[in-house]
């Protein structure tokens, strides 16, 4: 397979960046998007050349580090996958492929497609938990009676791996889809109930200081989602929104 | 106004609810308009009750232009607001493969709708307000309808008048089942309100084109 593959390439946070065409040959049509980039990465340094940066990890779908923009969408054509689980055989021989970092003014770029997303780590941080008292008189969460329903939807909007593929896909950059599944995971569940409105409000509002732009329903994130996190999170994050500022 | 609303999840909630509002004025609008191709009569009547009734014009007319003056200024708030929150464009940005292109571009449909109330405003409510607060002159029940079908007489301005309404359809087809999402209203019942939604966007406009052309063809005979 041959390709012609354009890269965003920037060398650091503070310089600006451009598109750069590597043409590429001998590819497999088994071989994953992210392995495809680690041949291109060989050539690159065997001919004395700077590697192109991404981010990758687990490579098998799990962590949500390979954030790459593919020809236009996150994680490139398929759907609910990673760009490590893309394979070669979704593209043509001849094709010509962009490969972007997810963009979003909360994400800036480190190097090439390397994206700095420690914003959904401090929205996270701003009520995604429930305090537990550990001082041994801990319930076991089992033994508390969870409608399986709620259970189920919980256990979905958890499923989340806060790959940034959301913010990637919405036109406005908006945040959330991620942030509404951080919230109902705690918002179905008993637990969760004791800090319900601060936490709504409180990652609500850090989302906003980050920058993320606001929802505009297009549903795009939930298209992209490599997790398929419906969109009836965000519909419960609202209301639990305009429940907890009608407490006050 | 961006102040007013500072939380992302305040603003979306705002703008749904005025959105609603405009729907459920819109429906009135049309009923009274529809009425014009059948009756003159009944027309003249609820028009003189509409621009005579206190209520009507003290009360709910300055509601309803707060309540378009606030849906557009909002969203011209969020889409700058949301053009800002991507710095650095994508080179290639594959919209159509996840979002319509409705959903994407509801500022465009309703800048047009923008437009057009412009036009709208200049065809009927400054007329009515020179002929009411500023000429006071005699109250004639029956000068509406000739008024209406007189306004329909050119082509070109009936032509805008159903292009207009090509582009509200497509800002209600996003924007009316979009706003119960908004408003956090996503269960079992979604979906038969979503199919509401996306008739009442295609049938209120294809309405109000049905009665703008039977308004022209009628003068011409």
């Amino acid at each position: 397979m041959n390709l012609t593959l354009k890269i965003w390439r920037q060398k650091d946070a503070q310089s600006q960046g451009k598109i750069v065409d590597y043409p590429i040959s001998g590819i497999e049509e088994d071989m994953s998007f992210l392995e495809m980039l680690d041949v291109l990465n060989e050539e690159l340094i065997t001919k004395g050349e700077e590697p192109v940066v991404f981010d990758h990890d687990c490579r098998e779908g799990i962590c949500g580090a390979c954030s790459l923009q593919i020809n236009g969408q996150p994680h490139g054509p398929d759907r609910l996958i990673t760009v490590c689980q893309l394979h070669m055989r979704s593209f043509k021989d001849g094709d010509t492929i962009f490969i972007e970092p997810f963009r979003a003014k909360a994400f800036p770029v480190i190097k090439d497609l390397m994206i700095d997303r420690s914003a959904f780590d401090r929205i996270q941080q701003a009520g995604g938990y429930i305090s537990v008292n550990t001082s041994g008189n801990t319930v076991d969460a089992n033994a508390i009676p969870i409608e399986k329903e709620k259970a189920d939807d919980a256990f979905a909007a958890a499923t989340c791996i806060g790959c940034g593929a959301c913010v990637a896909a919405c036109k406005n950059a908006s945040a959330m889809l991620f942030t509404s599944a951080k919230v109902s995971q705690f918002a179905l569940l008993p637990q969760g109930q004791v800090e319900a409105s601060n936490r709504v409000l409180a990652m609500v509002n850090q989302m906003d200081e980050e920058g993320f732009g606001n929802c505009t329903n297009t549903g795009a994130c939930e298209i992209e989602c490599p997790k398929g996190i419906s969109l009836e999170n965000i519909a419960r994050m609202n209301r639990e929104y305009m429940k907890a500022s009608m407490k006050g | 106004m961006g102040g007013l609303i500072k939380s992302s999840v305040a603003r979306k909630v705002a703008m749904a609810l005025s959105g609603l509002f405009l729907v459920f004025f819109l429906l009135q609008h049309f009923t009274i308009n529809f009425t014009s191709i059948f009756s003159a009569d009944v027309f003249n009547e609820l028009s003189h009750f509409m621009g005579t009734n206190p209520l009507v014009q003290f009360v709910l007319q300055p509601i309803l232009i707060f309540g378009v003056v606030f849906h557009f200024v909002m969203g011209f708030i969020l889409e700058i607001k949301n053009r800002n929150a991507r710095a650095v464009k994508y080179a290639r940005f594959k919209g159509g493969a996840n979002s319509s292109w409705v959903s994407r571009n509801m500022i465009y449909s309703g800048l047009v709708i923008l437009a057009f109330l412009g036009l709208h405003f200049y065809d009927f409510w400054v007329p009515e307000i020179v002929h009411k607060y500023i000429e006071f002159a005699p109250e004639d029940t029956s000068r509406y309808y000739h008024e209406l079908l007189e306004k329909f007489v050119s082509p070109t301005r009936t032509g805008l008048y159903v292009l207009s309404f090509v582009f509200l359809a497509l800002h209600l087809w996003h924007g009316f089942a979009s706003s119960f999402q908004s408003v956090g209203f996503n269960n079992k019942y979604s979906v038969g309100a979503t199919k509401f939604a996306k008739a009442f966007s295609i049938v209120i406009p294809l309405g109000f084109i049905i009665i703008a052309l039977v308004l022209h063809l009628n003068h011409n005979h």
